[in-house]
């Protein structure tokens, strides 16, 4: 059915191509006659429509030549969205092949129209066009969407896998094709050894992350995630320089007389090139963040500022003949710790949304170009390369892999397992990066470019389509430990338990790493680098306040639907129950099972999740909101009853202690916060006041579920930072101590306990910040307290 | 790793809490630098609101119950070996534990140890059983708020059903372990890092 609505949609859209096409081979025909009439006719501005030279004025004109190249391109990227609508539809799609085969499918559908009706594809895809316009935007979105923490734990072993790994493959494949070109059989004698590297070169321009959605459920783990996008996100940069080095390598070495000077110098242009295009990068990147530092009263610049300097950088970058994909890089991954923090809330969406729109409509047009030149007459066939090539690649991919690997674990803690390798060398899926090289050869240098194109082709659909198809099966086959599976109910309750049991006690873990150089970098992060960068933090008011308001309206939907007044802590019913366990039919059991399987929290996410096509939209978000709501309640049903907290402590002990508030405390007046002493700390130091307050850090942990980040653990963190609301770490010590004391009004317990940690100081790993607050919604309590300032929001 | 901050001698007893847990040294120190980033105040020792300020277990479901289980038997404070002691049954199970002098007491990383701590989680009340009670407790905790009271009610009296042998309406420790044989808990509920 969606299928069918997709075809509907892609035939219509078709039809539309097709009669667009037919009118501009009927009016440029038309207009070519009308010209060369206009010159002679002294009323030429008549003459441009109708092909009679008599003055009419013509009612009905057409001009499409006028409007050809914006039509086509835009209709292209209509025809590529619609078709990823489609796509989406059918839901188990998404999960059987990566998007890019259906990418590759709808250009050579294209292709085939253009083709079919004999029209000349107007934008060429040329050197400028790609590298200027169509390049950047790619890269710009990898780097913003990696994560830096992770990247950075394991920078090692990225850099060793992802550079060492292009080299080889980049070098083991062009030798061995030059091999394969002596033997004289194969026609191929005239394709010399440089020719040779660089096809090798470019070939070996992987892009792992088109398959990472494929076998996103199987819930890969963090370093083999990182591992994959690390190479993607080096892997073009570090092509695209051998690329363009073995290209001035050919020009000027016509006689093939290279002398090892020549190679050495090769070598270290590769280096500088590299480190350049990085420090390039980070230049722009802190020059970038600091400017964000002060646009809070031009908000709407903020995103035009983040995407023009980095152009900018990659621009500067190959202006000097540096690597202008790495300086971009660098610069999205330098840039975006500050500027996440400066900018609004709206800016930010907005730049991650746009930069995915780029990037898309950039990797369209070239899959559309890739359509294009597959449906045609310029193809080269040669058995031997084209088999030899598609062997080599994966041969030497294999190779690569598994022994940089090797070498790699020795000094890791944490080695990858051979399933993990295997995982890595069938990812290696080649995308738009090698066609566009491959498609921009100069053919004056390299007469036999059809032939390469053609090779080219061939492997990204091979690898494409066959590896990207079966990557997902493989990946749950290595995975999967247990073959059957009708796990009873009980099974499935206490599976989903430990799994969050694990993440819980993940997450008290915390994440381990080199903590020296880390720590190091936090001290001078924080002492140098965020006071420059970083704005001054003011409270945002009105987000605070929208963020009230949408919690309390969904705590008061819950109420009023009846949920949270289920009693949780009733008598236990076992007494009336002993008898009457009526036993359940195996439907009933199998729509228990479905309850359980549809309905059970999500496990939160630790391991990092990232699709290049789409933002996923937040459905932890409301799961976090529900949970946080009705601990809340939870809480405050517990104590109100008297009996102590769930976990078995009797009822009636003191621990609660009642601190007193000051009258009009102006700092808490003006902040809707209210306190109360809830002290687990021990009984016995009564002079401590534990405080807590601020309804902000509450606010606070659900802006953080609120950033459509993926990766929980980087928008907890900040969430944290952000929107402090003036609560740096000085003044939130302050907060603590300052105390909000509330007078005690009677022993029984009639009061709630909000509690809530202020922000943690951000330092230690990062990560252990509070955010947690609870409120109550406070149902009448509230007038058993003298208090002076604004009330809560919970009146319901 | 030995950085200049943390050194083995700076954990008291670590001598004792590695025979006890089976931590590694590296590990116990990791632990150690954890457990003095969460504490605060730099008491010693954690109290719940310490590890209540790990926000990711706020949006945890069983969050208050795994906080919980740091503290046994009502105290109010954990210290270190107490803090490593919990996560010892976490650590991943290896080989050369499986042979064990049979005099030893089990290492707390094994099968039984584990699943008697996942036991515990739903177990509040200490009797040793699972009652429904309990059972309906932990699916809510678990569940969305679209499914009605009545379904829980029908799934909880089902799991209790099915585990249940000796008929008491209640599930045991034993019953609990046998029902989960098939379910390979080491995996399940073994942290990597935890070496």
């Amino acid at each position: 059915m969606a299928l069918q609505m997709f075809m509907t949609f892609g035939s219509w859209n078709c039809l539309l191509l097709l009669v667009a096409l037919e009118y501009s081979k009927a009016s440029s025909d038309v207009n070519e006659s009308a010209n060369s009439t206009a010159q002679h006719a002294p009323n030429a501005w008549f003459a441009a429509s109708s092909s009679e030279p008599d003055e009419r004025i013509s009612v009905f004109e057409l001009d499409y030549d006028y409007v050809q190249i914006p039509y086509e391109v835009t209709l292209w990227i209509l025809l590529a969205s619609l078709a990823k609508i489609g796509f989406h539809l059918y839901h188990k799609l998404p999960g059987l092949m990566p998007e890019s085969c259906l990418l590759i499918l709808v250009g050579a559908l294209v292709g085939g129209i253009i083709f079919g009706t004999d029209h000349k594809s107007p934008p060429v895809m040329d050197s400028s066009i790609y590298f200027l316009y169509l390049l950047p935007p790619i890269v710009l979105e990898g780097g913003y969407f990696m994560p830096t923490r992770p990247f950075f734990e394991n920078i090692g072993s990225i850099l060793w896998w992802a550079v060492l790994g292009a080299l080889i493959n980049a070098l083991g494949i062009g030798l061995s094709l030059y091999l394969i070109c002596q033997v004289q059989a194969f026609g191929l004698g005239d394709v010399n050894l440089l020719q040779n590297l660089l096809f090798g070169s470019l070939i070996s321009a992987v892009d792992p992350v088109a398959v990472l959605a494929v076998f996103e459920e199987a819930r890969v783990n963090e370093q083999l995630y990182m591992m994959i996008f690390g190479e993607a996100l080096l892997n073009d940069g570090i092509t695209v320089v051998l690329y363009n080095m073995l290209i001035a390598f050919t020009k000027m070495h016509k006689f093939e007389d290279i002398e090892p000077v020549d190679i050495l110098a090769g070598c270290a242009r590769f280096i500088i090139v590299g480190v350049g295009g990085v420090m390039f990068g980070i230049v722009f990147g802190f020059i970038s963040a600091f400017i964000t530092r002060f646009t809070q009263n031009i908000s709407a610049i903020e995103p035009l500022i983040v995407f023009m300097f980095s152009y900018l950088s990659y621009l500067a970058a190959e202006t000097l003949y540096l690597s202008g994909i790495l300086a971009i890089t660098a610069c999205a991954v330098t840039m975006k710790k500050y500027v996440e923090e400066n900018v609004s809330q709206t800016s930010y969406t907005t730049i991650k949304y746009f930069m995915k729109m780029l990037s898309s409509v950039s990797e369209t047009l070239i899959f559309i170009f890739m359509g294009v030149s597959t449906v045609g007459k310029n193809h080269e066939w040669n058995w031997a390369f084209i088999c030899f090539t598609l062997a080599f690649c994966q041969i030497w991919r294999a190779i690569s892999v598994f022994a940089l690997f090797y070498v790699s674990n020795q000094f890791r803690t944490f080695p990858f397992s051979i399933k993990d390798q295997c995982i890595i060398f069938y990812s290696g899926v080649r995308g738009a990066g090698s066609f566009s090289l491959a498609f921009l050869l100069p053919l004056s240098l390299f007469p036999r470019k059809k032939m390469f194109v053609t090779a080219t082709l061939v492997v990204i659909y091979f690898t494409v389509f066959i590896q990207g198809i079966t990557i997902g099966p493989l990946v749950r086959y290595l995975d999967v430990k247990k073959t059957n599976k009708k796990e009873s109910i009980n099974e499935e309750l206490h599976i989903r338990l430990m799994d969050h049991l694990k993440a819980g006690i993940e997450d008290v873990c915390g994440h381990w790493s080199h903590y020296q150089v880390r720590d190091k970098f936090k001290k001078f992060d924080h002492r140098y680098l965020r006071k420059i960068l970083i704005r001054e933090n003011l409270p945002k008011s009105s987000i605070v306040s929208l963020y009230k308001k949408l919690e309390m309206k969904q705590a008061i939907e819950m109420v009023e639907t009846g949920i949270l007044s289920s009693t949780a802590f009733s008598i236990p019913h076992q007494a009336q129950r002993i008898q009457g366990i009526k036993r359940l039919s195996p439907e009933d059991v199998e729509s228990i099972r479905d309850i359980l399987t549809c309905n059970m929290y999500q496990v939160r996410q630790r391991t990092l999740s990232y699709n290049k096509y789409n933002l996923k939209p937040q459905t932890s978000e409301k799961q976090a909101k529900e949970i946080l709501i009705r601990r809340q309640n939870t809480l405050r049903e517990s104590m109100r009853k008297g009996h102590s907290l769930p976990w078995g402590k009797p009822a009636g002990t003191k621990n609660i202690r009642y601190l007193s508030f000051p009258y009009g405390n102006p700092q808490s007046a003006g902040r809707d916060t209210r306190a109360a002493g809830f002290s687990d700390d021990d009984g016995s130091n009564p002079g401590s006041p534990s405080i807590t307050f601020s309804a902000h850090s509450r606010i606070r942990s659900l802006q953080k579920q609120q950033a459509p980040e993926i990766i929980p653990m980087k928008s907890l963190r900040r969430g944290g930072k952000t929107l402090s609301f003036g609560y740096q770490r000085s003044t939130s010590q302050e907060e603590h101590m300052g105390g909000s004391r509330r007078v005690a009004l009677r022993p029984k317990p009639p009061f709630h306990a909000v509690d809530e940690e202020g922000e943690s100081g951000g330092e230690s790993e990062g990560e252990a910040f509070a955010v947690r607050s609870r409120w109550t919604t406070d149902r009448g309590h509230g007038r058993d307290y003298h208090r002076s300032h604004s009330p809560l929001l919970q009146r319901k | 790793m030995g950085s200049r901050s943390s050194h083995a001698a700076v954990i008291p007893d670590v001598d004792s809490i590695r025979r006890e847990t089976g931590f590694s040294q590296a590990s116990l120190l990791r632990l150690h630098h954890r457990f003095r980033a969460l504490d605060r105040n730099k008491k010693g020792y954690l109290s719940r609101m310490d590890l209540q300020q790990i926000g990711a277990l706020a949006v945890n479901p069983l969050g208050d119950r795994i906080i919980e289980s740091f503290f046994p038997n009502g105290s109010q404070r954990v210290d270190f070996p107490g803090f490593v002691r919990v996560l010892a049954h976490f650590r991943p199970v290896e080989d050369e534990d499986t042979d064990q002098d049979p005099k030893k007491p089990e290492p707390l990383n094994s099968r039984r140890n584990k699943l008697h701590y996942a036991f515990q989680l739903y177990d509040l009340d200490r009797d040793g059983k699972i009652s429904r009670h309990e059972m309906l407790q932990v699916l809510r905790l678990m569940v969305g708020v679209q499914v009605t009271e009545e379904q829980l009610e029908n799934i909880a009296d089902r799991t209790v059903q099915e585990a249940d042998e000796d008929g008491d309406g209640a599930v045991s420790f034993l019953e609990f372990t046998k029902s989960l044989e098939k379910m390979d808990v080491e995996q399940k509920m073994s942290i990597r890092i935890l070496k």
